[in-house]
């Protein structure tokens, strides 16, 4: 058991406020005398209110603040929630609430500084902290990074304490019985004498009160929920066809958009001829946005059809046209000028490599993020209100761009944040709802409605960036010595955060070498070097980040050195690695494979991986069969290292689903760019795993650590290199580049 | 045209070339077929027509040759699409659930021909839909689960 109850290094101070018959409790910001533009509009020492728990006379209501794109984020904050405030689960709504600065993502700085994970340095520590200004100003309200848990383990679990402490007090208040005597359960507060009073009946009364600040969080062994199979809150309405998305949005009088976007990314639209379309049955508008066309129609598929007929003639993009250019770029990136990071350099590296050092060039694609739902909009311009409907990761974004495109108000533009149909990075961007406001603007009032095609998704997709990787390595004594390791990509903050959103993004980028140089191993001559490469196509985070390049790079080069220095792969990691509960991920890994028992058939061969990123290690290990119709990935086995489980069914679902995304990629996924324009723009040429190809999976979610940690993206990035490394245990050949599938055949 | 859907008979005015996907969402507002890829890659949009599951982003509006049932149908008359449903529940199978009504359509259509499959012919049948959660492990235990239900009666 881990030392969860570290003391929390921030507090939270959780108020109340009275609502139509009800109240709300949340975390309380207050306006203080320095500048903050977040509170602008109250008063000095005034109080903003951001509830999570609503209690009125129709029941409970959870606010979820973090989105849901099927990880399960808005059952996990619920349940974190309702095991304070003694709800049942099933008897609760839950709603994600409005966009609000003070649903600041508290989380999400531990990924902004220049710390490993291991590092619990005052150094470190103090960064973190003071990197949680900046998130607060910005208000940055985002669902990324895996940081829903982290960000929502105490701060809920305070919220739906206070809220139960205060509502006793309402019924020590309304019984006249002494507070200490009185019990919650099920929605309720227990008098001694076994009859009960409901949240409900008591919330007018608690609203009049001070809230009780003073809680006591429950120790583990008195939870209900959390650590034990819960069921999700959502899943029979996923499982019944129930369950709406941003697509299913439908208002009256809504109309049907869908566009026509220079697909060579950035470049202009010098004309275009819609008299095809204009023709076309249940064809409304037919008009031109910035880069671009939009079509109205009744019917999305109308819509879509009429779109395809355009006839555009598109300005050139603004990077290179082909893809061997891009791998150009790359390959010259690695110059003194285009440094960017250098976080890693122990030993003397130069000296330790000598005259004949193990060499090797890594490759890591482009990749769409391609969640199954399309992404879409649905915006509605009204006199002096904006609402907007989207399944979104940044609801602040989206605001913001929406109310300066409709010339209104961020406070005028209402973002009703709907259950996404997977993202996996997709809907951290909000070009769909400036697209979708842009036509809204030109709509006479209507509401409209705009889906992306399948391909236009792709097309219009900010990409996981290509990288590259030059790294060296020495051997001796059976061990590997040496690893001087280079990563070349784009940089995706610059892309996502500056471009787009307009934030400074100053100093280096840490995602360019993420997961490469902050991996806890000693090595004796060990270097990190990430290269900014030019800006190329527009680039953002996609399940893992920097991680999911890196994470192939850096284990699958150091696979090689350990080969070549003639030791077992895992027990070599296993005598590098100086961070305990790592150490255990990857020890648990072993024993659950039995590793070290008797050695696979001919044929067969299993390869490891240990990658840390978001602060989670997880290691993996992969093993494959050569059969006739080539190679087929038969078992992997998972420690992933999460401090605490807060659903132990959630978990073992989203660690199978990361080792699927992960392996899938690996061996099937590529975007190339040819004439300026993506060549995959389906799932015909954009290849995802299917049922036929998926390995038996086994999971297990290790709490040795004093951190509570998401497990949204950490199962990813091993699953390449541990296939990488198994396909070269079962036939001697060393994959270098992914996708796999240019090199092997996958049965 | 006329076209039956979960056992009402609509009239619709729409080209006969328009996807039976289309009618189903825009024109009668059954959402809970999706849209995913409009080629036959993903099969979100998953149905059966007479029984058999067929992607509906395939099937023209004029060439519907039968009754069609969606995931939205009124499960007491269809014990097989029923025994699916209470299995994915039961397995938690999804995580975004977008393919998930896709997937328990085909799922449901295969059951009904074959109620006792192997594992092979679990992922020969159900490879014709994609999930990018990566939920396979739990479609496959559910599949069984259905069938064990199924073949209970």
């Amino acid at each position: 058991m881990g030392k969860v109850g570290k003391i929390a290094r921030r507090t939270f101070l959780i108020g109340s406020a009275a609502v139509l018959g009800g109240v709300a409790f949340g975390y309380v910001m207050y306006k203080r005398p320095a500048k903050n533009p977040l509170l602008d509009g109250l008063g000095e020492g005034e109080a903003a209110l951001t509830p999570y728990v609503l209690i009125n006379a129709e029941g409970v209501t959870l606010i979820t603040p973090r989105g849901d794109k099927g990880q399960g984020a808005y059952h996990v904050q619920a349940a974190l929630i309702a095991e304070e405030l003694d709800v049942d689960l099933d008897k609760i709504k839950v709603d994600p609430g409005p966009p609000d600065a003070a649903y600041y993502n508290t989380a999400l700085s531990a990924e902004a500084v220049p710390f490993a994970y291991y590092d619990e340095g005052v150094m470190a520590e103090t960064l973190r902290d003071v990197m949680d200004a900046p998130m607060k100003f910005l208000g940055m309200q985002i669902t990324g990074g895996s940081t829903t848990v982290p960000d929502a383990w105490e701060k809920l679990r305070v919220a739906g304490a206070v809220a139960r402490e205060t509502l006793k007090a309402a019924a020590a208040e309304v019984s006249g019985i002494n507070v200490t005597a009185l019990e919650t359960g099920e929605g309720r507060v227990i008098l001694p004498d076994g009859s009960a009073l409901t949240y409900e009946e008591l919330a007018p009364v608690a609203a009049g009160l001070k809230p009780v600040n003073k809680v006591r969080l429950r120790a583990p062994e008195e939870w209900r929920y959390i650590g034990k199979p819960m069921k999700r809150i959502d899943i029979a309405a996923k499982s019944t066809g129930t369950q709406d998305y941003g697509i299913d949005v439908e208002l009256p009088d809504m109309v049907h958009a869908a566009v026509r976007l220079n697909p060579r990314r950035g470049g202009a639209l010098n004309g275009f001829d819609a008299q095809e379309a204009r023709g076309m049955r249940g064809v409304e508008a037919v008009f031109e946005i910035p880069g671009g066309v939009a079509v109205l129609a009744d019917n999305t598929w109308r819509a879509f059809r009429a779109a395809e007929t355009v006839e555009c003639d598109w300005g050139p993009a603004d990077y290179p046209d082909e893809q061997a250019e891009h791998w150009q770029a790359l390959a010259e990136s690695f110059v003194s000028d285009r440094q960017d990071s250098r976080q890693r350099d122990e030993g003397d590296v130069e000296a330790a490599l000598g005259d004949a050092p193990i060499e090797a060039e890594y490759r890591a694609p482009y990749l769409a993020h391609a969640p199954l739902e399309p992404i879409n909009a649905t915006v509605w311009v009204q006199e002096g209100r904006v609402d907007v409907w989207t399944g979104t990761q940044v609801p602040r974004f989206a605001q913001s761009h929406v109310a300066e495109i409709c010339g209104v108000k961020a406070d005028q533009v209402h973002v009703h944040v709907l259950m996404m149909g997977g993202s996996f990075g997709h809907r951290l961007e909000d070009d769909v709802v400036i697209r979708a406001a842009q036509i809204a603007m030109q709509a006479g009032g209507r509401p409209v409605k705009l889906t992306y095609s399948r391909e236009e998704d792709t097309r219009q997709d900010f990409l996981r960036p290509a990288g590259m990787a030059r790294m060296k390595g020495a051997v001796g004594n059976g061990q590997v010595r040496a690893l001087d390791l280079h990563v070349a990509a784009p940089s995706i903050m610059a892309s996502q955060m500056g471009e787009r959103q307009g934030l400074p993004m100053p100093g280096p980028d840490m995602t360019i070498a993420q997961a490469a140089w902050d991996q806890a191993y000693a090595i004796p001559d060990y270097r990190v070097t990430g290269y900014r490469a030019p800006r190329l196509a527009p680039v953002s985070s996609w399940r893992s980040v920097g991680a999911s390049i890196n994470g192939f790079f850096h284990e699958g080069f150091l696979d090689e050195l350990i080969h070549a220095a003639g030791a077992d792969p895992l027990e070599e990691r296993l005598r590098m690695c100086f961070h305990e509960p790592t150490r255990k991920a990857l020890e648990a890994v072993g024993e659950m494979a039995s590793w070290s028992g008797p050695r696979p058939e001919e044929g067969v061969g299993r390869g490891v991986a240990l990658v840390t990123s978001f602060g989670v290690p997880c290691a993996e290990i992969v093993e494959v069969r050569m059969t006739e119709l080539g190679l087929r990935i038969e078992r992997v086995w998972v420690a992933a290292e999460v401090g605490r489980v807060v659903d132990p069914v959630n978990f073992d679902g989203l660690v199978k689903g990361g080792v699927v995304f992960g392996l899938g990629h690996a061996m099937l996924g590529e975007i190339t760019f040819a004439d300026g324009r993506v060549e995959q723009e389906n799932y015909d040429l954009f290849e995802a795993m299917r049922i036929d190809q998926c390995p038996e999976i086994e999971v297990r979610g290790l709490e040795n650590g004093d951190k509570v940690l998401g497990i949204g993206e950490p199962p990813v990035p091993p699953a390449a290199p541990a296939l990488a490394n198994a396909i070269f245990a079962a036939t001697g050949q060393r994959l270098r580049e992914m996708p796999f599938s240019k090199f092997v055949d996958f049965a | 045209m006329q076209i039956v859907v979960d056992g009402v008979a609509h009239e619709v005015d729409v080209e006969e070339d328009m996807p039976l996907l289309w009618v189903l969402r825009d024109e009668l507002g059954i959402k809970g077929v999706k849209y995913g890829c409009g080629i036959a890659q993903c099969g979100a949009c998953t149905v059966h027509i007479d029984g058999e599951a067929v992607k509906s982003c395939q099937v023209f509006a004029g060439d519907v040759w039968g009754e069609v049932t969606t995931i939205g149908a009124d499960v007491g008359g269809f014990p097989v699409l029923q025994a699916v449903q209470a299995a994915w529940i039961e397995h938690q199978v999804a995580q975004c659930g977008y393919c998930q009504s896709g997937q328990i359509m085909l799922a449901a259509s295969f059951l009904g021909e074959n109620s006792d499959p192997s594992d092979v012919e679990i992922d020969e049948a159900m490879r014709a839909n994609l999930c990018r959660c990566g939920t396979y492990p739990r479609i496959r235990a559910a599949v069984k689960a259905a069938a064990e239900r199924v073949r209970e009666g």
